[in-house]
C-alpha cells in the first residue's frame, strides 16, 4: 500500500506549488528534517521530504535521492529559481501551514510507513 | 582492458546556490548509459556531499569521473585548508563548517560519513594547506 500525492497534499491541507500534473504519483514513506545531509543518510524508494528548510539544495537533495515530492511546513514559499528547478526535475512542492512535527504526526497517523509501505 | 569514459568538471566555489550541478549532470549521464538505478543514486549522493564539501571548505576544484566496464571512479580535487585530522573528520557529527552553512542545510557532521556510506571504497588524500582529493569507487558488477 502507498499514498497518493494528492492525499498527502488533501491531508496536510497544502497548497500545490508546483507538479499539479503529478498528483497521481505515489509515495511510500517520509522523511522530516532540515538538515540536508541527514536526509542523504536516508535512502528509501519513492519518498517525500518534510522541510522547513527552503533553499536550491533542498530540491538538489531531493534529486540525488529520487524524492517525488518536498512539503514545506509553516507556511514556506520558494522562491522562483527553486520552483523552476523542481519543475524541470518533476518535483511536486507543496506548501503547509503544519509545522513539521504536526505535518509529520499527521502522515504517520494516516498510515505512511517510515520504513516505506502502508502501517496495518 | 577497454579504456574507461573520463569526464572532468569544475566546480565553482563562489555560489552556494548552484552546488550540486557537477553531480545532477552525472547523475544524468549514468541514466542515459542505464546504469542500475541503486547504483546511480548511491554515486551521485556521494558526489554531492563532496561537492557540497568542495564549495562549504575549499572554494570549488575540479572532478574527475572515469566509468570503466565494472566500477564507477570519482576523485573530487580542491586545493582548500587541507584535513588535520582525517579520523576525527570521518566520525558522524564532526563539523568545522561555519554557522552560516548550518542554516542551509549543511554542515552537520554527515558528509564524509555519507560518501563512505554510499561508497565500496573510499580513499581521502589531504594535505593541510595544499588540498584534499577524496577518490570514491562505485562497483557496477559484483567483483569476480
Amino acid at each position: 500500500m502507498i499514498m497518493k500525492i494528492s492525499k498527502v497534499a488533501q491531508l496536510l491541507n497544502a497548497q500545490v506549488i508546483c507538479g499539479e500534473e503529478l498528483l497521481d504519483n505515489e509515495v511510500e514513506t517520509a522523511c522530516g528534517a532540515d538538515m540536508m545531509s541527514d536526509v542523504l543518510a536516508f535512502v528509501k524508494d519513492r519518498a517525500l521530504l518534510l522541510t522547513g528548510l527552503v533553499n536550491p539544495q533542498v530540491v538538489r537533495t531531493a534529486e540525488m535521492m529520487d524524492i517525488r515530492c518536498i512539503a514545506f511546513v509553516r507556511g514556506k514559499q520558494p522562491n522562483d529559481m527553486i520552483i523552476e528547478l523542481a519543475k524541470e526535475l518533476s518535483i511536486v512542492l507543496l506548501t503547509t501551514e503544519e509545522r513539521l512535527y504536526a505535518a509529520c504526526g499527521i502522515l504517520y497517523s494516516a498510515g505512511l510507513n517510515p520504513d516505506g509501505g502502508i502501517r496495518s | 582492458m577497454s579504456e574507461p569514459l573520463r569526464y572532468t568538471y569544475p566546480v565553482n566555489g563562489d555560489d552556494f546556490m548552484s552546488a550540486g550541478g557537477v553531480s545532477a549532470v552525472v547523475k544524468k549521464t549514468l541514466r542515459e548509459l542505464g546504469f542500475d538505478k541503486d547504483i546511480i543514486r548511491r554515486t551521485a549522493i556521494a558526489m554531492y556531499e563532496g561537492e557540497i564539501n568542495m564549495v562549504i571548505h575549499a572554494n570549488g576544484g575540479v572532478v574527475d569521473v572515469e566509468i570503466y566496464p565494472d566500477r564507477i571512479e570519482v576523485a573530487l580535487k580542491d586545493t582548500g585548508p587541507g584535513i588535520a585530522d582525517v579520523e576525527l573528520a570521518m566520525s558522524d557529527g564532526y563539523s568545522t563548517a561555519p554557522d552560516n552553512v548550518r542554516s542551509l542545510g549543511f554542515g552537520a557532521g554527515m558528509g564524509l560519513p555519507n560518501i563512505k556510506k554510499y561508497s565500496d571504497e573510499m580513499r581521502i588524500e589531504t594535505q593541510v594547506g595544499v588540498g584534499t582529493t577524496v577518490y570514491l569507487t562505485i562497483y557496477t558488477k559484483p567483483k569476480a
